[in-house]
C-alpha cells in the first residue's frame, strides 16, 4: 500500500489561536478518507492546508512523495471541490472547466479531450454550453466535480461538497461520488459534518475536534469501538446513552440503585472509579427478546417519537434517562411499563474523568 | 491503525522545544504583484494622508506667509487664530449650520421615507423627485437658491405680487438670517439622500416586527417612532456620517450662494483656510485653521474607537 | 363545550351569515390623504427650484424684472441659452461656458477610468491578497475619507508644484484619483469581500495568480459595481468646485468654476436669465447621468455611504 497524502507533524496557527496542533495523517493510494467533525474542529482547515490555500505555521505535506509543504495549489497535483461550487459563473460549463488547463497553457486538442471525458463521466455534455446560473444545484455540483476531475490529478479534496443540496439530492449524489471514486479509483480527502455522508463513502474516517484528530478509523470501529466520550455521543443518532456509575471490577454501580454486569465487555485497561457506560439506542431491545439479555431492567416509557421506519422511545433508568429504538411494529405508548434489555459487550466504557475508552 | 492524540498531553512545553528546534518559516505571506498592484493606494495613503498632513501641521507652528518656511514660532499661530472674530465666528457658523442641516436632514429624511413607506402610487416618481438635487453640484444648488431668495424678484415678491404685501422671505440680505437661508439650499440638496437610506434601513427591518405590532395592536406612528426607529441604527449612523463630513467640509454651497456674507454672517472654517493660503497669503494661518478643523474629526473617530473596543470587551465577555 | 354552547354557536353562524365576507371594500381614508398631501408638497419643495430655473432661463430681461418668478415666460426666447453657451463673460473673456464644458469632459473622462481601475486592484488585493501593513493603509485611506481637504489642500499644492504637476490635466487628474480613492476602494472591497471566497481558492487551485485571477475571474463579474462606481464617479467629479477652483489653472477650469464666475461678476448688469441657462448647462451632465441610471444611482450612493 502505497502512501498518497502524509501530512506530518502539521501545526496552524491565527495569531494566538491554535486552529490545528502537531497533526499527522497517512492516506493510502486510492483511499477515502472523511475528515468529520463538528463546526469549527479544523477540518476544512486541514484541507485548505493541503490544498495549498492556507500556509501552514509549521510540520510538513507530502503528495505522492513529493514534499508540496511550500508549494502553490497548482502544483500539489490535486483537484477540489467546493461547497458552494464556486463555479466561474461569467464563463460556460466548458470554459469552467477547461479555466486551469487553459491557464496552463495547454493544448487546445488536449484541452477538449479531458473536457470531453469529463463530460462523460459526470454526464454533464447537454450542458456545456451554459452558464452556471441556468443549472440547477446538483449540475452546478457535477461541474464542479468536473472541474477537479479535468485535472487529470491524483488527489481529490471535497470541501463539504453537498451541504447545499437538497436531502434528496444530497443522496443521489453521495452515490455518484462513490460510484466516481469506484471508477476512478483516486486518493480523495472528503470534508462533512454530516455522519451519514461519512459513514456511507469512508474508507476510514477522521474525526476531529479542537484541531486534534480523535480517531481515525474504518466506520465499522468508529462506530462500534469509539476512543472517548466525544467520538461516542458525536456519532450514532439518536445519540448513544451514556449511563453514569462506578466501576469497581466488572460490576457498574449505578447511583446505588442499580447494578449492571459487565462481564462480556472486552476491557482495554479496566481502571476502577466514576466510568460511564455508553450504550447505542439500537442495541437496548424490548419485550421477549429482552428476557434473552445480559442486562435487563423494567421501566417506564415518557416519549415516544414514531419515525416511520422504526420508533424511538424514551425512559429512565436509575433516574438517567435512556433512549431506544424498537421496531415500528412494537406498540409502545408514554406510561405503559416495559421490559428492556442490553448486552454491554456491545457498549463502551469510558472512564469519566479522562472521558478515554477502558 | 487506530490514532489516538489526546488534546492534553500535547502542552505548551512539547511545542515550545519543536518550535525551537526548527528555522522559523516564513514565505508567501506577502505577494509582491500585491504590493505592485496597490503602489497608488499605498502612494495616496502614505504621502497624502500621513505626510501632507504632518506638514500642514508642521507649518501652522511657523511664520509662513507667501510661501513656506520653517521658521517656527510656537503656537502664535493659535493664539492669533482664536483672536481673530472672523475665526471664531467661522466656527460658531459651521456648529449652528451643522446642528440645523443635521437635525433638519434627519427629521425631514425620516419624515419622507416614512411616507415613501405607505404603499403609495409612483413611488418611484417620488424618489426621483426627492433625490434629482443631489445629483446636482452645490454650485448649482447655491446659484438657484440666491436666485429664489433674491429680494427684489424672488419668492418674496413673487408672493407679495399675489396680494400678501408685507410677506417676507429673502434671508440672505440680513446678517441675523444668511445661514438659515444657507441651511435651506443644503437641506433641498442632500435630503433626498437621508430619505433613501432611510428608506432602505426601514426596508431592511424585518417583516415580522410589523406582524407583531400589528397583532399587538399598536399603532403604526408608535411603531415607527418605538420600534422601527432604534432598529436602524446602521441607516441613521451612515446619514449621520455622511451629512457630519458634508458639514465640516462646507464651502462651494457658501461660496456660491453668499461668498460668506453679509459681512461674515456666513463665513465658514473651510473658506477661511481657502482664503488664508491663496488671496491672503498667511500660510501658517491657514494651517492653524486646518489643523483645528481636524480635530473634531479626531475626536469622532477616537470615540468610534473607544466605542468599538468596548463592544469587543463587552462581546468577548460574553 | 357544552353541547348547548356548539349548537347555539351553530345557529348564530346560520343568522351571521349575512355580516362580512369576501374581500374588505376599499375606502379613501384621511389617512391616506394626509400621506399624498404631505408627498406633493415635498415634491413641489424639490421641483420649485428646477421649475424657477427653467423659466427663467427663458425669459427675457424686461419679463424677469416685472416678478412673477413663477410664470410661464409670456415671449419665450433661447437667447440667454445661447449666450450662456458662446458668449457670456467671465472677467476679460467672453466665450460662454463652453471652454469649461470641455474641460469638465476632459478632466472626467481622464479621472474616472483611472480612478476606478486603481480602486478596483485596490478592493481586490484588500479582499484577496492581503499583506502585512494592508490593512493599516486601508484605514489610512478610510480615515482619509473623513479628513476635511483643506486639511492636505497646501501641502498636495506645494507637492504638486515641485513635481510641475499645479495647474496641469494631469495635475488635477491626479487629484481626482486620489480623493476618489477611499470611497471607492471601500466600494471595491466591500464588494470582493461579499464574493465568496471559495471562488478565489478556485483560481488558486486552477493555477491562475494575482493578475489571472484579476482579469479572468473578477474583472467580468464587477460589471455591476463598476456601473456603480462610474456614476458615482462621473456625477462627483463633475460637480467638483474646490479642487478645480484650487489646482485645474486657468487652462483647465471646470465647468462648476467657470459658472461660479460668470454669475458672480459684478461688471455690467446681471442677466439673471442667462445665469440661469448656464445653471441649467452645468447641471444637465449629472442629471442626465442621475435619470439615466435610476436605480443605480440611489444603489451608489448606499454603497458609498455604507461602512466597511
Amino acid at each position: 500500500m502505497t502512501t498518497s497524502v502524509s501530512i506530518k507533524d502539521l501545526s496552524l496557527n491565527f495569531g494566538n489561536v491554535k486552529v490545528l496542533e502537531s497533526l499527522d495523517l497517512e492516506v493510502a493510494q486510492g483511499e477515502f478518507i472523511v475528515l468529520l467533525g463538528p463546526s469549527g474542529c479544523g477540518k476544512s482547515t486541514l484541507l485548505n492546508c493541503i490544498a495549498g490555500l492556507l500556509d501552514v505555521s509549521d510540520g510538513q505535506i507530502f503528495i505522492s512523495g513529493k514534499n508540496v509543504t511550500w508549494d502553490e495549489p497548482k502544483d500539489r497535483g490535486i483537484g477540489m471541490v467546493f461547497q458552494s461550487y464556486a463555479l466561474y459563473p461569467q464563463m460556460t460549463v466548458e470554459k469552467n472547466l477547461s479555466f486551469g488547463l487553459r491557464v496552463a497553457r495547454m493544448p487546445k486538442a488536449e484541452v477538449d479531450a479531458r473536457v470531453k471525458r469529463a463530460s462523460e463521466i459526470l454526464q454533464i455534455e447537454p450542458l456545456l454550453q451554459r452558464k452556471p446560473v441556468e443549472l440547477s444545484g446538483g449540475q452546478r455540483q457535477r461541474v464542479a466535480i468536473g472541474r477537479a476531475l479535468v485535472r487529470d490529478v491524483d488527489v481529490f479534496l471535497f470541501d463539504e461538497p453537498l451541504s447545499n443540496l437538497d436531502a434528496k439530492l444530497r443522496n443521489d449524489l453521495r452515490i455518484e461520488i462513490k460510484r466516481l471514486h469506484a471508477r476512478l479509483k483516486n486518493t480523495m480527502i472528503y470534508v462533512t459534518h454530516d455522519q451519514i455522508e461519512a459513514m456511507t463513502l469512508a474508507d476510514r474516517i477522521a474525526i476531529m475536534k479542537n484541531g486534534v484528530i480523535q480517531q481515525l478509523a474504518d466506520p465499522h470501529t468508529i462506530y462500534n469501538k469509539p476512543v472517548n466520550l466525544f467520538v461516542a455521543g458525536f456519532i450514532g443518532s439518536p445519540s448513544m446513552n451514556f449511563i453514569k456509575g462506578d466501576l469497581s471490577g466488572t460490576t457498574l454501580s449505578v447511583d446505588g440503585q442499580a447494578n449492571i454486569p459487565l462481564t462480556n465487555y472486552q476491557f482495554a485497561n479496566q481502571t476502577n472509579g466514576a466510568s460511564i457506560l455508553g450504550i447505542r439506542p439500537e442495541h437496548i431491545v424490548v419485550g421477549d427478546e429482552a428476557r434473552k439479555m445480559p442486562v435487563q431492567m423494567e421501566s417506564e416509557i415518557e416519549i415516544v417519537e414514531p419515525m416511520g421506519a422504526d420508533t424511538v422511545a424514551w425512559t429512565k433508568i436509575a433516574g438517567q434517562s435512556l433512549t431506544f429504538r424498537a421496531a415500528a411494529e412494537v406498540h409502545l405508548e408514554p406510561g405503559q411499563k416495559v421490559l428492556i434489555g442490553f448486552d454491554p459487550g456491545r457498549g463502551s466504557v469510558f472512564n469519566a474523568a479522562s472521558g478515554n475508552r477502558i | 491503525m487506530t490514532q489516538i492524540a489526546e488534546p492534553g498531553e500535547r502542552a505548551a512545553p512539547g511545542f515550545a522545544g519543536t518550535a525551537a528546534e526548527r528555522k522559523p518559516r516564513t514565505r508567501r505571506k506577502f505577494n509582491i504583484q500585491s504590493v505592485l498592484g496597490t503602489t497608488p493606494m499605498i502612494a495616496t495613503a502614505i504621502g497624502v494622508f500621513v505626510i501632507c498632513i504632518i506638514f500642514s501641521i508642521i507649518w501652522s507652528f511657523t511664520s509662513s506667509k507667501l510661501f513656506p518656511n520653517f521658521n517656527f514660532i510656537g503656537l502664535q499661530q493659535y493664539e492669533r487664530l482664536w483672536r481673530t472674530d472672523r475665526w471664531i465666528i467661522s466656527v460658531q457658523n459651521v456648529f449652528v449650520f451643522g446642528a440645523l442641516s443635521m437635525v433638519g436632514g434627519m427629521i425631514f429624511g425620516y419624515l419622507l421615507a416614512v411616507f415613501m413607506d405607505q404603499r403609495i402610487r409612483q413611488e418611484d416618481l417620488f424618489r426621483s423627485i426627492f433625490l434629482y438635487p443631489f445629483a446636482m453640484s452645490l454650485v448649482v444648488t447655491g446659484l438657484v437658491w440666491q436666485w429664489m431668495f433674491d429680494p427684489n424678484l424672488g419668492i418674496q415678491s413673487a408672493v407679495r405680487q399675489l396680494g400678501w404685501t408685507n410677506f417676507e422671505f429673502a434671508p440672505l440680505v440680513k446678517q441675523e438670517t444668511a445661514l438659515y437661508g444657507l441651511v435651506l439650499g443644503g437641506l433641498w440638496n442632500g435630503v433626498g439622500v437621508t430619505m433613501a437610506i432611510m428608506l432602505a434601513g426601514l426596508r431592511g427591518v424585518d417583516s415580522e416586527i410589523w406582524k407583531a405590532a400589528k397583532v399587538d395592536g399598536i399603532p403604526t406612528w408608535k411603531t415607527y417612532l418605538f420600534i422601527v426607529l432604534p432598529m436602524m441604527k446602521g441607516a441613521i449612523a451612515t446619514a449621520f456620517i455622511l451629512s457630519a463630513t458634508g458639514v465640516v467640509r462646507v464651502f462651494d454651497i457658501v461660496i456660491a450662494m453668499t461668498q460668506g456674507g453679509p459681512g461674515v454672517s456666513t463665513q465658514m472654517p473651510a473658506i477661511y483656510v481657502i482664503q488664508h493660503i491663496t488671496d491672503r497669503a498667511n500660510v501658517a494661518q491657514g494651517m492653524a485653521a486646518a489643523t483645528m478643523m481636524l480635530v473634531p474629526v479626531m475626536l469622532i473617530i477616537g470615540l468610534q474607537y473607544l466605542f468599538q473596543w468596548n463592544a469587543k470587551r463587552k462581546a468577548a465577555r460574553i | 363545550m357544552t353541547a348547548e354552547a356548539i349548537s347555539s354557536r351553530l345557529a348564530s353562524g346560520v343568522v351571521d351569515s349575512s355580516g362580512p365576507r369576501g374581500p374588505k371594500p376599499k375606502t379613501v381614508t384621511v389617512g391616506r390623504i394626509g400621506v399624498y398631501a404631505f408627498l406633493i408638497l415635498s415634491a413641489l419643495f424639490f421641483l420649485m427650484p428646477l421649475w424657477v430655473m427653467v423659466v427663467t432661463s427663458l425669459k427675457t430681461m424686461p419679463e424677469i424684472r416685472e416678478g412673477h418668478l413663477f410664470n410661464w415666460p409670456a415671449l419665450l426666447t433661447f437667447d440667454p441659452w445661447l449666450k450662456a453657451w458662446d458668449t457670456a463673460c467671465t472677467g476679460r473673456d467672453c466665450n460662454g461656458l463652453k471652454p469649461g464644458f470641455w474641460n469638465s469632459v476632459k478632466i472626467t473622462a481622464l479621472s474616472v477610468p483611472v480612478s476606478i481601475v486603481i480602486a478596483m486592484i485596490n478592493g481586490y488585493a484588500l479582499s484577496f491578497w492581503k499583506y502585512k501593513g494592508s490593512e493599516l493603509l486601508f484605514g489610512i485611506l478610510i480615515f482619509g475619507a473623513f479628513v476635511p481637504y483643506q486639511v492636505v489642500i497646501y501641502p498636495l499644492i506645494i507637492g504638486m508644484r515641485e513635481l510641475s504637476l499645479f495647474g496641469t490635466l494631469p495635475g488635477i487628474v491626479i487629484v481626482h484619483t486620489i480623493f476618489g480613492m477611499p470611497i471607492l476602494t471601500l466600494l471595491y472591497r466591500n464588494f470582493f469581500a461579499s464574493l465568496p471566497i471559495e471562488l478565489f481558492k478556485a483560481g488558486r487551485v486552477d493555477g491562475a495568480g494575482f493578475w489571472g485571477i484579476f482579469f479572468r475571474i473578477m474583472l467580468p463579474m464587477s460589471v455591476p459595481i463598476t456601473i456603480v462606481a462610474i456614476i458615482l464617479q462621473v456625477t462627483g467629479i463633475w460637480n467638483d468646485f474646490l479642487f478645480g477652483t484650487v489646482f485645474a489653472g486657468r487652462e483647465n477650469m471646470p465647468m462648476t468654476v467657470q459658472l461660479n464666475n460668470i454669475v458672480t461678476t459684478t461688471t455690467g448688469i446681471r442677466e439673471y436669465n442667462v445665469n440661469m441657462a448656464a445653471t441649467i448647462l452645468t447641471a444637465a451632465v449629472p442629471l442626465v447621468v442621475y435619470f439615466i441610471s435610476g436605480k443605480w444611482f440611489v444603489r451608489g450612493i448606499a454603497a458609498g455611504a455604507v461602512k466597511g
